[in-house]
């Protein structure tokens, strides 16, 4: 077991990882190879790693009627975007008001946010009051504001305020006259800055793979990001070919063919796997971050 | 106290008197505070409200789990009914499968990273920096695939007409399997595409951990004739071992909480797959979009909720015994 005595080790360590990266990338490569292969192939031959007969047919039909998918990609945007800095203000600001030593009410503050990670309020309540009290569905409001307010990263920021922010520095600030709010924006905000893209980084990312929201509070088409719009069609093709009697019904002759439906993946997911690898380290800070109290 | 007059007692009365009564002077004081602080306490209202609004009114309108709840009468016009819901709940088939498959997901999910994630990490550790950075990057790639996506792709190998599964059988001359029909095959599956997606992260979190072990151990070590073996097997498991433990423990105390995409998505809600694919979570997803019986819904999400908090407190506690620096409060 030694590489010092046996150079045989490390070569089989690199057979095992490139095995395992293989296995990894293997279903991926696998939805992309469908999108591309000839409709009546797959139709006859199944789905394969190595089409055939190749066809960019399906992304043709995408880009020819690319409305659905352009609209589903700006309402994703919208929300990640917009969301994203409201909650990193947000959070930040939250953190900042708790970190404060002399303020009489952090500790309690600090409690309440506490209980709402031990504790979850059930679905049905939530969404009771969301559909029933603030009439929030179908508005695109309800995919960004009850995320907003994540509060393990703001317990997480307030461990970073505390052991980066000097003390000295906003108490001296404060003799010169600054409000707190100017302190939390000219001083601590700056000073914060790693751990503010840390924050950024984990909520854009949230926000763009959630489906959870709009799963449960969209019905407008208009207002379907595209995690949950490669939801229903899935979810209707299965509705329609279990139940075929339901479909001539509906005169739904033309289910969106297989290669279709990949390409739709292939074009919804593909661009962040190229985006979000580059800040995988940001995933892992939050994380080994958040074990700092 | 017998020599003291009864005028300078009468004085004191008279003094105490004149100060107003303490749940007033209480106030006021705390009212001073709240003024003296209220640029803080302006800056933590948005804050208060959201967990208000989304957080502590849904934890009050857990009383619908008491109630058989009217969406025209409202959360507190409905009628009430004690405790029918959990007793309809807890005597169904349901109560038991849904909370064993939870549990027994999670713990299997618990093991079966930890056991791979480590060994990937420490073998990653005797590559050059610059091959683990790359191995770990491929690891890491179907983390950032939602579940609705990981679902297309488990269809591409399991739908049973065009899927590779299939053909893999075919060409082995097996005849093809209903996936989506059969339940047995879900744990595998299930397990299969959990490790798939999450092991990247956890490989990450335990190689950092190694990263972060101090040089000089390894260097004495090797002055002193160890060989590989020997130096995970003392220094890097020992020395991981905190983190392992922590890390462990927390998962533990989310075990009543399962992961909703994977049990949704991926076996398509296959109503012939429940019995190995339905968990606490999608039972009380379905109470609510499918069935609409709000009262039972909400009745398991309390119970999940309750549970999953003694768990948590059980599992701090634990920590708190293990070493004071990793519990949570």
């Amino acid at each position: 077991m030694d590489s010092h005595y046996n150079p045989l080790f490390p070569r089989l360590i690199h057979a095992l990882f490139i095995s395992v990266s293989i296995l990894m990338l293997m279903p991926m490569v696998l939805i992309i190879a469908i999108s591309l292969t000839d409709e009546t192939t797959l139709l006859t031959e199944g789905y394969r790693f190595i089409p055939s007969q190749i066809s960019f047919d399906a992304y043709r039909v995408i880009f020819e009627v690319p409305q659905p998918i352009l609209r589903a990609y700006g309402v994703t945007i919208f929300r990640t975007v917009i969301g994203t800095w409201m909650s990193i203000l947000l959070i930040a600001l939250t953190a900042y008001v708790i970190s404060r030593p002399r303020f009489r009410y952090a500790k309690i503050i600090t409690v309440l946010i506490f209980f709402t990670i031990l504790f979850k309020p059930g679905l049905v309540p939530s969404y009771v009051l969301i559909t029933q009290y603030l009439h929030m569905k179908n508005s695109i409001w309800v995919l960004i504001i009850p995320a907003l307010l994540n509060p393990f990263l703001v317990l997480v920021m307030r461990g970073f305020i505390q052991t980066t922010v000097p003390e000295e520095l906003i108490d001296s600030a404060k003799i010169d006259g600054a409000s707190e709010f100017r302190v939390f924006w000219q001083i601590v905000l700056p000073l914060c800055a790693p751990a503010l893209a840390t924050l950024g980084v984990l909520t854009a990312f949230y926000y763009w793979n959630d489906w959870w929201l709009a799963l449960l509070y969209i019905e407008n088409p208009d207002l379907t990001p595209i995690q949950l719009m490669l939801y229903r069609i899935q979810s209707r093709i299965d509705f329609l070919s279990a139940n075929p009697e339901l479909q001539l019904e509906l005169g739904i002759t033309e289910l969106p063919s297989l290669s279709l439906r990949m390409a739709m993946v292939v074009v919804a997911a593909g661009p962040m796997m190229f985006v979000f690898p580059f800040f995988q380290r940001f995933f892992v800070r939050g994380i080994t971050v958040g074990s700092v109290k | 106290m017998a020599n003291e007059s009864p005028a300078s007692v009468n004085r004191t009365i008279n003094r105490e008197t004149r100060m107003p009564p303490l749940p007033v002077r209480l106030i006021r004081g705390e009212w001073r505070h709240l003024l003296r602080q209220r640029e803080l306490l302006i800056l933590a209202l948005p804050a208060m409200l959201m967990m208000l609004i989304f957080d502590y009114l849904p934890m009050i309108g857990n009383v619908i789990a008491f109630t058989r709840f009217r969406y025209n009468r409202g959360i507190f016009g409905s009628e009430w009914v004690g405790f029918r819901n959990f007793e309809f709940f807890f005597t169904s088939q349901a109560a038991i499968n849904i909370t064993r498959n939870t549990v027994l997901y999670n713990l299997a999910f618990i093991l079966i990273t930890l056991v791979v994630a480590l060994t990937f990490a420490v073998l990653l550790n005797e590559l050059p920096r610059k091959w683990a950075v790359i191995y770990q990057a491929m690891l890491f790639l179907p983390f950032f695939l939602s579940w609705v996506v990981v679902s297309y792709v488990t269809t591409a190998f399991l739908d049973f007409r065009h899927g590779y599964a299939n053909q893999l059988l075919a060409s082995a001359g097996q005849s093809p399997v209903r996936w989506y029909f059969e339940p047995e095959y879900w744990p595998y599956i299930l397990n299969i595409v959990h490790l798939w997606k999450s092991v990247g992260f956890s490989t990450l979190v335990y190689y950092a951990g190694i990263i972060g072990i101090d040089t000089t151990y390894y260097e004495a070590a090797r002055v002193d004739g160890a060989t590989k073996w020997h130096m995970v097997r003392h220094i890097t498991i020992p020395l991981l071992m905190p983190l392992v433990i922590i890390l462990f423990i927390l998962a533990l105390g989310n075990i009543f909480r399962g992961d909703f995409g994977l049990f949704f998505f991926i076996p398509n809600n296959s109503s012939f797959l429940y019995g190995t694919t339905d968990i606490i979570d999608t039972y009380v997803y379905r109470a609510l979009t499918q069935v609409a019986d709000m009262g039972m819904g909400t009745a398991v999400g309390l119970y999940q909720s309750t549970v999953g908090l003694i768990t948590v407190v059980l599992a701090n506690w634990v920590v708190r015994r293990v070493s004071r620096d990793y519990a949570l409060w």
